[in-house]
């Protein structure tokens, strides 16, 4: 049996979802023989491959570029999975969504800054007037919200995807905890 | 105008960025830019929250050292109230900074540098990651899952939940340690130290194998800061700002935290969202400093606990004066997990530390705060300023990867200039001066940037566009 192509990926989070997935300690090594991962911030795949099984996204859609990635991502993952509040909900990112997005670069470059006070613009993504969840602009197959989703939680969501169920989310997980 | 070659993005780093090198007519490279690319935007849309809101919401800046912004946080709260915690308070929060120190180098250490360490900068990429690890060599892998389980297990212990707990609040901890929680905490320190320890032996044998490494990855004269306890100890929550120079010299010491404005400025670039602090009686760029782990151990006399003691005086007989390769924060990170555990049962053995009251309450006292402390990769400064209902109307952050911006840039342009020959890119080059990166463990969520991970694609252009060499890697 060929194992299951597995990719993680990390928009604009803050890489607690991540850290939680690391959080199942050795159980990550006793479910490697069932996949292969690749793509995440842990390995040094470069490309977004194609025919990915199962895609855990944390974190939300908030610069031209995380819009880019995540409609590549769902072209190429049979299963894409919102990880964590940031991808289910926007949370804590979207709380930028109260401002102008031209107020929030002034307060970081121009009125808390000493020297050469300017917007960064080049070569850098152009960020959205609202934060969205990534169900706002992809379609997602499975919800786990949490901030973040438990290790027990990550641990039990995986197991039942990588043997081709899809696992009650319900009984695992709630927002915020 | 010559040739760019792009790095995009880094992996194996904590965060999202990427790598632009400049190359010359000459075909050697006379630029680097390290691009963090996404803002987030705390600094403003916390306007409006109340001020007991922030340990929770801005440790929410960082999955990884989620500890740091809340003790900062919970700090500058202290500081709107105008009090302090009780005594046992102090000492949980010093263990929780500890154990997080613990659970964050371990990341960096084993799940993200070790492969290069382990298997060398140009193996194969496919196989430098956590897993060749464990194929290659299982014990050095288990003991960093055990050595990053272990600081998580203290943090889960204290504060009930392993990223982003709450426990910790203005004026206290909100919970005391029970005995038996002490208790079962101090038995697995034995364990742990042994772990730590038996890394310390495998890194400094393979520091053989990394010698143009080491003199080429960000090793130059710089400043170097961080907190300094009154005991002259490096002060992970506590203490005054020291800075000093490659000669050792005490340049500026007992500098307040609070008054960061007076000696530190920010100045702006266009390529990044990452600002670039600066020493300011030196000016930009001159004031360049470098922050962290190898700051941390370049700053004191003395170590402070037996067998970190032992370490860090062969650590600083690297050199005869400062260590200056930024290749060493490896053995810096190292030194500082067997410090942190000889540290944490210190404290864990203080009959203190069980003492029931935990937290004083007062109502605010103040309009403004300053909360520091010393986050994994450096110091961490949060600022806040209330109304009269204690509502947030401005914040300032100065976060520990954002210090070493002007290394890190100056590291990668040192290195490329080293390893990279623009007539013939190589993986291993490239990934090289993603290590000298990796080296410095930026944490690239905290300094307000997180990019996505787009394809490694390398293209040599010449100054018309033309392409000259092509590098793909994909997997």
């Amino acid at each position: 049996m060929s194992k299951a192509t597995l990719a993680t990926i990390w928009l604009d989070g803050c890489s607690g979802c991540h850290m939680s997935l690391l959080d199942m300690d050795e159980r990550l090594i006793e479910l490697s023989p069932l996949f292969e991962l690749v793509y995440s911030p842990l390995v040094d795949a470069k490309v977004f491959p194609r025919n990915v099984d199962v895609a855990l996204v944390e974190g939300s859609v908030s610069s031209d570029e995380d819009e880019h990635k995540i409609r590549l991502i769902r072209s190429r993952a049979r299963i894409l999975v919102s990880l964590g509040d940031c991808a289910v909900t926007g949370n804590v990112p979207a709380m930028r969504n109260s401002f102008p997005v031209d107020a929030v670069l002034h307060r970081a470059y121009i009125e808390n800054a000493t020297l050469q006070q300017q917007v960064p613009t080049e070569r850098l993504p152009v960020l959205l007037k609202r934060v969205r969840p990534v169900h706002e602009v992809v379609t997602v197959d499975v919800f786990v919200p949490g901030c973040p989703p438990s290790a027990d939680t990550i641990y039990s969501v995986l197991k039942e995807l990588l043997a081709g169920r899809v696992p009650d989310i319900a009984a695992l997980s709630r927002f915020g905890i | 105008m010559g040739q760019t070659i792009t790095i995009n993005p880094i992996t194996r780093i904590e965060g999202h960025a990427k790598i632009t090198l400049q190359v010359d007519d000459q075909g050697e490279v006379s630029e680097a830019y390290f691009h963090t690319t996404q803002l987030r935007g705390f600094e403003k849309f916390v306007e409006g929250r109340p001020y007991y809101e922030m340990p929770y919401l801005m440790e929410r800046i960082c999955g990884i050292c989620p500890v740091s912004h809340l003790l900062a946080s919970a700090k500058a709260c202290d500081a709107l109230l105008a009090m302090k915690v009780p005594p046992a308070a102090g000492k949980l929060r010093r263990i929780l900074e500890l154990a997080q120190l613990i659970q964050s180098h371990a990341l960096s250490f084993f799940y993200l540098s070790s492969p290069d360490l382990l298997m060398g900068m140009d193996a194969h990429p496919k196989e430098r990651n956590i897993f060749g690890v464990m194929a290659k060599h299982p014990e050095l892998g288990h003991g960093g899952i055990r050595l990053r389980q272990f600081g998580q297990q203290v943090i889960e212990t204290l504060a009930g939940k392993r990223v982003h707990p709450g426990w910790v609040v203005p004026g206290g901890v909100n919970e005391p340690l029970s005995v038996e929680k002490r208790d079962k905490l101090l038995a697995d320190i034995p364990e742990v130290i042994e772990i730590a320890q038996k890394a310390l032996t495998w890194f400094k044998r393979e520091l053989e194998n990394f010698r143009e490494e080491i003199r080429t990855f960000a090793n130059f004269p710089s400043l170097f800061m961080g907190l300094v306890t009154v005991d002259e100890r490096a002060g992970f929550y506590e203490g005054k700002i020291r800075f000093t120079d490659s000669l050792g010299n005490i340049v500026a010491d007992k500098l307040e935290a609070a008054q960061y404005q007076e000696y530190l400025g920010e100045a702006v670039e266009p390529f990044t969202f990452m600002k670039f602090p600066y020493y300011k009686p030196l000016g930009y760029p001159e004031g360049i400093y470098r922050v962290g782990p190898l700051a941390r151990l370049n700053l004191v006399d003395n170590c402070g606990t037996p067998l970190a003691q032992q370490e860090w005086v062969e650590f600083r007989s690297l050199e005869r004066n400062a260590v200056l390769s930024s290749f060493h924060y490896h053995y810096a990170r190292l030194v500082e997990i067997l410090f942190a555990i000889e540290h944490i049962q210190e404290y864990l053995l203080d009959p203190i530390i069980t003492k029931k009251q935990a937290r004083y309450t007062a109502s605010l006292n103040n309009l403004e705060g300053v909360g520091c402390c010393e986050a994994p990769r450096g110091t961490l400064i949060h600022h806040y300023r209330v109304d009269e209902q204690g509502l947030i109307t401005w914040a300032n952050l100065i976060i520990a990867t954002g210090h070493n911006n002007l290394a890190m840039n100056r590291g990668i342009l040192q290195a490329a200039r080293h390893f990279v020959r623009s007539d013939k890119l190589t993986e291993g080059m490239l990934n090289r001066v993603e290590a000298v990166i990796r080296a410095f463990d930026p944490c690239l969520s905290c300094s307000t940037h997180a990019d996505g991970h787009m394809p490694l694609h390398l293209r040599l252009l010449s100054p018309e566009g033309k392409l000259l060499d092509e590098l793909r890697r994909t997997s």
